[in-house]
């Protein structure tokens, strides 16, 4: 049996006029590592504070480790760890001293504390750092500094908004490593991203969410199968004979999508039909196969890009 | 079954009560942790600010003032004497202010420090009472300070000249409970520290009866005193170091002032706290 950490049914937040979250539904399971994947202003990062505690919804039922939010905030709060969106790390304070007092605020024994930091600082790889003032850090090292923090109190469900919204590839992919290791250690991971890669390497399972609602879920590779072709074929053949050629093109596979700078289109066999738009006398400038990806169920369920 | 997770300390670790009856506590150790980074610049501020005074308005102006008024004194005693509680509730407003308003805009809006611990077990009104004591924290090191350097230039000749210490100290936290409430309302601090310092802070110490009884400004300028904390204190001050005279009545007034303004600041600033952290 698996086990129900978090369970939403028509969860609603409304900001005056506007409905941030639209009457969602979801569970997320003991262990998973569940994505929450969409656009800027899908209402992620709504849903995730409505999860960790602190702001509290407008209709539906919402469970968290089995108590309601609206009660037991703190309660449930003391067993979560939270990265949020925007690092808010002391800056006044050292790497040393920001995992202390971050984990006195769980109430943890001091000497428990101080025995947690030398393994985080380790996780982090922040070791060299950890005299050092929060100021003086790389954009990256704040980050994994703030994901240490979340761990500190040893949270049952670790909370990610937009891990790596802002770094660097490099950044980005020591980060994803860090978290791949919590995700084998059977760590909880709630996971926002509007990286489509992102939310396929870290995630067993995702809602895809716009607009404040969820237009649709399972894992990557599901939705994929479900919403997209095994490949796509992406042509240019220039801004001004993309709309020309889309017809003839549209007659050749299953469903094509027209973005401004190229066209992409969907089949199982993207070099059979490269292959036979050449044959029919036209003559892409450039033109490359790939895998379907979470970009494309995306593009398929709205009419949009994730990143716009 | 469940899975068994050797990580999740925080089941076995992490007990809410204890959290819920100490959480102001670990609020306010961190913030004087913070508060050590800068402790010297404080402690200078703390003992350079009386020397100042104390040398330009108590000696030098003091010394004009005794010598013209002969043996009578300034309410019945020596100009300093006079001066002392004054400056000492000054010193313990700007100094709870200082820690109370701007750990409060660093937290919802440089920082964001306050959404950290809001995020941990840590309740808005526990922030907030947390931020507060760290403040009381300071008013207390900096009217001591203040009052010795007060006791070094001879400025203490009242034997009961330390009761203006917990008068001091009071009015300080009445204040800066205040400033701490409409502090967490701001949304934009530029405007707020303008007002602050010019209208605010700067009429308050000139027109409290801080360097002449009040009752010698022009009476429609005398409101300003009565709703400045540092009048309050300063008549409780005078009356408590010196024996100024002043009605039982008017007394309890001054206590309960300082009481009230106490109370409203906290009572608020746990409410804006928690709003502003929940939206």
């Amino acid at each position: 049996m698996s086990q129900s950490l978090i369970s939403a049914r028509g969860l609603t937040k409304k900001f005056g006029d506007l409905t941030a979250v639209d009457g969602i539904d979801f569970d997320v399971s003991r262990g998973e590592s569940f994505g929450l994947l969409g656009p800027n202003g899908a209402g992620k990062s709504t849903v995730m504070r409505m999860i960790g505690a602190t702001s509290q919804r407008d209709a539906g039922q919402l469970t968290i480790l089995g108590k309601d939010p609206e009660k037991h905030g703190p309660q449930i709060r003391a067993h979560l760890g939270v990265v949020p969106q925007q690092d808010n790390l002391d800056m006044q304070l050292s790497v040393t001293e920001n995992l202390y007092i971050y984990g006195r605020y769980f109430g943890l024994p001091r000497k428990f504390v101080k025995g947690k930091i030398d393994e985080l600082l380790s996780f982090a790889q922040l070791e060299e750092k950890r005299d050092s003032k929060v100021e003086a850090l790389s954009g990256g090292m704040k980050r994994r500094l703030t994901i240490a923090r979340a761990l500190v109190s040893e949270p049952e469900i670790l909370m990610l908004d937009e891990p790596t919204t802002g770094l660097d590839p490099q950044a980005r992919h020591i980060l994803w490593d860090r978290l791949f290791r919590l995700k084998e250690q059977g760590v909880t991971l709630v996971i926002t991203t509007h990286f489509m890669d992102e939310a396929e390497q870290l995630c067993d399972r995702l809602v895809v969410m716009d607009k404040g609602k969820i237009m649709a879920q399972g894992a990557p590779a599901g939705l994929i199968k479900d919403y997209s072709t095994k490949e796509v074929l992406e042509v240019r053949f220039g801004a001004d004979r993309n709309q020309e050629v889309a017809d003839a093109l549209k007659a050749m596979c299953e469903r094509i999508e027209e973005l401004p700078d190229r066209i992409l289109m969907y089949t199982d066999d993207g070099e059979a039909l490269l292959e036979k738009i050449y044959a029919s006398g036209l003559h892409p400038k450039t033109s490359l196969v790939r895998r379907s990806s979470l970009e494309d169920v995306f593009l398929r369920l709205t009419g949009r890009t994730l990143i716009e | 079954m469940s899975i068994t997770n050797t990580r999740q300390g925080s089941l076995r670790l992490v007990d809410a009560t204890k959290i819920h009856s100490r959480g102001a506590i670990y609020v306010a150790q961190a913030r004087i942790r913070t508060m050590m980074k800068w402790i010297w610049m404080i402690l200078a501020i703390a003992v350079a600010n009386p020397v100042l005074y104390l040398i330009s308005v108590g000696v030098g102006l003091g010394g004009l003032i005794d010598k013209h008024v002969g043996a009578a004194g300034v309410d019945g005693v020596k100009y300093l004497t006079f001066l002392a509680p004054a400056l000492l509730a000054q010193a313990a407003i700007q100094g709870a202010m200082d820690e109370s308003v701007f750990p409060t805009i660093e937290g919802f809006k440089w920082h964001k420090t306050f959404y950290a611990m809001n995020s941990t077990p840590l309740t808005g009104s526990q922030i907030s009472v947390g931020v507060f004591l760290a403040a009381f924290f300071r008013t207390i090191y900096t009217v001591l300070l203040y009052f010795g350097v007060m006791w070094a230039f001879g400025a203490l000749e009242s034997p009961r000249a330390w009761l203006a210490i917990p008068v001091a100290i009071f009015a300080g936290i009445s204040f800066g409970a205040i400033m701490q409430s409409v502090a967490a309302k701001l949304e934009n601090e530029n405007i707020f520290f303008v007002v602050l310092g010019r209208f605010i802070m700067m009429p308050l110490f000139l027109f409290s009866g801080t360097f002449f009884p009040l009752s010698s400004m022009p009476f429609f300028l005398q409101w300003i005193g009565w709703i400045s904390p540092l009048w309050h204190a300063t008549e409780l001050g005078r009356y408590l170091t010196y024996g100024h005279v002043i009605t039982p009545a008017m007394m309890w007034i001054h206590v309960l002032v300082l009481t009230v303004l106490l109370f409203v600041g906290l009572y608020l600033s746990a409410r804006i706290y928690s709003k502003r952290l929940a939206k």
